[in-house]
């Protein structure tokens, strides 16, 4: 087969990817128009919409360092080639994207609640218990958040030239000083985007926060949960919550991309 | 080449959009959507109601009151409508497709705990021990303005860790150890079966939380919802609610 010169994409290409737009926009836009404006200015200013608000942006921040610092290094491990049980590893990592995320948190709970496999000895020896907690809400996000990273850095290092770390190894320098100074510099769009996913899916988790944190305002009442909360009281509410979520969480990654991405 | 591949999308999309369709051609279920506090109990219900009268097929939906009268009001196919809660009822009042509600069981407040009441509540007093950890509804939700009122007629202020959406939340928290106490439904108690044990509260009889029932027009069948409200305040209904731990309307 000869390539055929570059000119009108096919239609059905265009069709499809058409519809997948719609799809993913036309939903959004039942929110804009269904959201309260006249009310925003009132309802925004409500203590409760920006404890959570900031709550969301804390919680998810940290989240995400977590998952830099311990998502990059295993990324790493399992992009070593001839690792053994490397496939098994790779699926135990999405796991948490498949689970539905209630299940995660009661999966968390059994682990780490008070009478947890983990938490019963924290908690008999330091009177300490991590549901209910902001730290719960961080862990939940982690958990959910972490498979994002290690994906998409992995995938990034599997593209990587491994003869640019055999050079940096003959000229003389140590592992742990190739790893920071040539691999991570290489990969950074792609440690970039799993950090970025993984802030957004932290951002937005719902059901391992509900069940394992618990819901109390100012302490694990995120978005998410506020949104939630709002649907059963005031439906109106709880759209421009959400459509104000939306529009921080876009300005932030549209900031992110101009102000990183080019320098890349 | 070009072409068939386009057709072939083309007929997937078709395909997507006509399976809708077809589903609407088949024998339509009697929908009924109900209070998450009656997944037990009413299915029991609609068995009886099934067996004695040739109708269709009886399927449930169940969620909290608030998104259930949410969904109605965007105009879900449902027959009947039970909610936990009168307010949530009244608020569909402006909905043409909902009909006269009656109310057909009612429920008052008990103190849950995990088995062997390890902290050793013995009442709403304890909600204000700030050292135990305490879960209730959020206000927002039935369960938690009737807590809300409860508490108040206790001169209780809750030091709670968690203000759950829904009841069976705050169920599962005990249940697994997580809180020690936790402000729940007689009849939530009862269905978790001895994942939990129930405190009384005298305070709670000042609150009791009724129940209305209402035939929808929006399903496909709303003679035979009509008669499945109906059939709730007779006898045999009320047989199973009172052993489910309801009160009568």
């Amino acid at each position: 087969m000869t390539p055929r010169p570059l000119g009108r994409p096919p239609w059905p290409l265009l069709l499809a990817a058409g519809l997948a737009l719609l799809w993913l926009t036309v939903p959004l836009l039942g929110l804009l128009v269904r959201a309260p404006w006249p009310r925003a200015a009132g309802l925004l200013a409500e203590p409760e919409a920006l404890q959570a608000l900031g709550l969301s942006l804390g919680t998810a921040t940290v989240a995400t360092v977590v998952v830099l610092l311990l998502g990059v290094p295993l990324a790493w491990v399992l992009s070593r080639p001839g690792l053994p049980g490397a496939g098994v590893l790779r699926a135990l990592v999405t796991v948490p994207l498949i689970l539905p995320p209630v299940v995660g948190g009661v999966a968390l709970l059994t682990v780490l609640g008070r009478s947890g496999l983990l938490g019963a000895p924290l908690h008999e020896a330091t009177g300490l218990a991590l549901p209910f907690t902001p730290a719960a809400v961080v862990v939940a996000q982690v958990f959910v958040g972490l498979p994002f990273l290690v994906l998409s850095v992995e995938g990034s290092l599997r593209a990587l030239d491994p003869r640019s770390e055999e050079v940096a190894a003959t000229l003389g320098a140590s592992a742990g000083y190739t790893f920071t100074r040539v691999t991570l510099p290489t990969v950074a769009p792609g440690v970039l985007a799993g950090a970025v996913l993984a802030w957004a899916r932290a951002l937005g988790e719902f059901g391992a926060t509900i069940t394992f944190a618990g819901n109390f305002p100012g302490r694990t009442r995120t978005v998410p949960l506020e949104v939630y909360l709002a649907l059963q009281s005031d439906p109106d509410a709880a759209v421009l919550l959400s459509v104000v979520l939306m529009a921080v969480s876009l300005v932030v990654l549209v900031l992110l991309r101009g102000r990183w991405v080019n320098r890349w | 080449m070009r072409m068939l591949r386009g057709a072939v999308v083309v007929v997937g999309v078709l395909g997507l959009l006509a399976s809708t369709s077809a589903c609407a051609a088949e024998e339509e279920p009697l929908v009924v959507s109900a209070a998450a506090s009656l997944t037990d109990v009413l299915p029991r219900i609609g068995e009886r109601f099934a067996a004695g009268h040739d109708g269709p097929e009886i399927v449930y939906d169940f969620a909290g009151s608030s998104t259930l009268a949410e969904q109605i009001r965007q105009g879900s196919p449902s027959d009947v409508f039970v909610s936990a809660d009168v307010a949530v009822m009244d608020q569909l009042a402006d909905v043409p497709a909902v009909g006269e509600p009656v109310v057909v069981a009612s429920n008052v407040l008990q103190v849950a705990v995990p088995p062997g009441n390890p902290a050793g509540v013995t009442g709403l007093a304890d909600f204000g021990r700030p050292e135990l950890r305490l879960v209730a509804c959020a206000p927002e939700v039935p369960c938690g303005s009737a807590a809300e009122q409860v508490f108040a007629a206790a001169g209780v202020t809750p030091a709670l860790d968690s203000e759950e959406t829904d009841v069976r939340a705050v169920v599962t928290k005990v249940g697994q150890d997580e809180a020690d106490a936790g402000l729940v439904y007689r009849t939530d108690v009862i269905a978790a079966g001895g994942r939990v044990e129930g405190v009384d509260v005298a305070e709670a009889a000042a609150v009791v939380n009724e129940y209305p029932a209402a035939p929808l027009t929006g399903g496909a069948h709303p003679e035979e919802g009509r008669q499945l409200v109906e059939f709730l305040t007779g006898p045999e209904a009320q047989q199973l609610l009172a052993e489910a731990g309801f009160g009568p309307p």
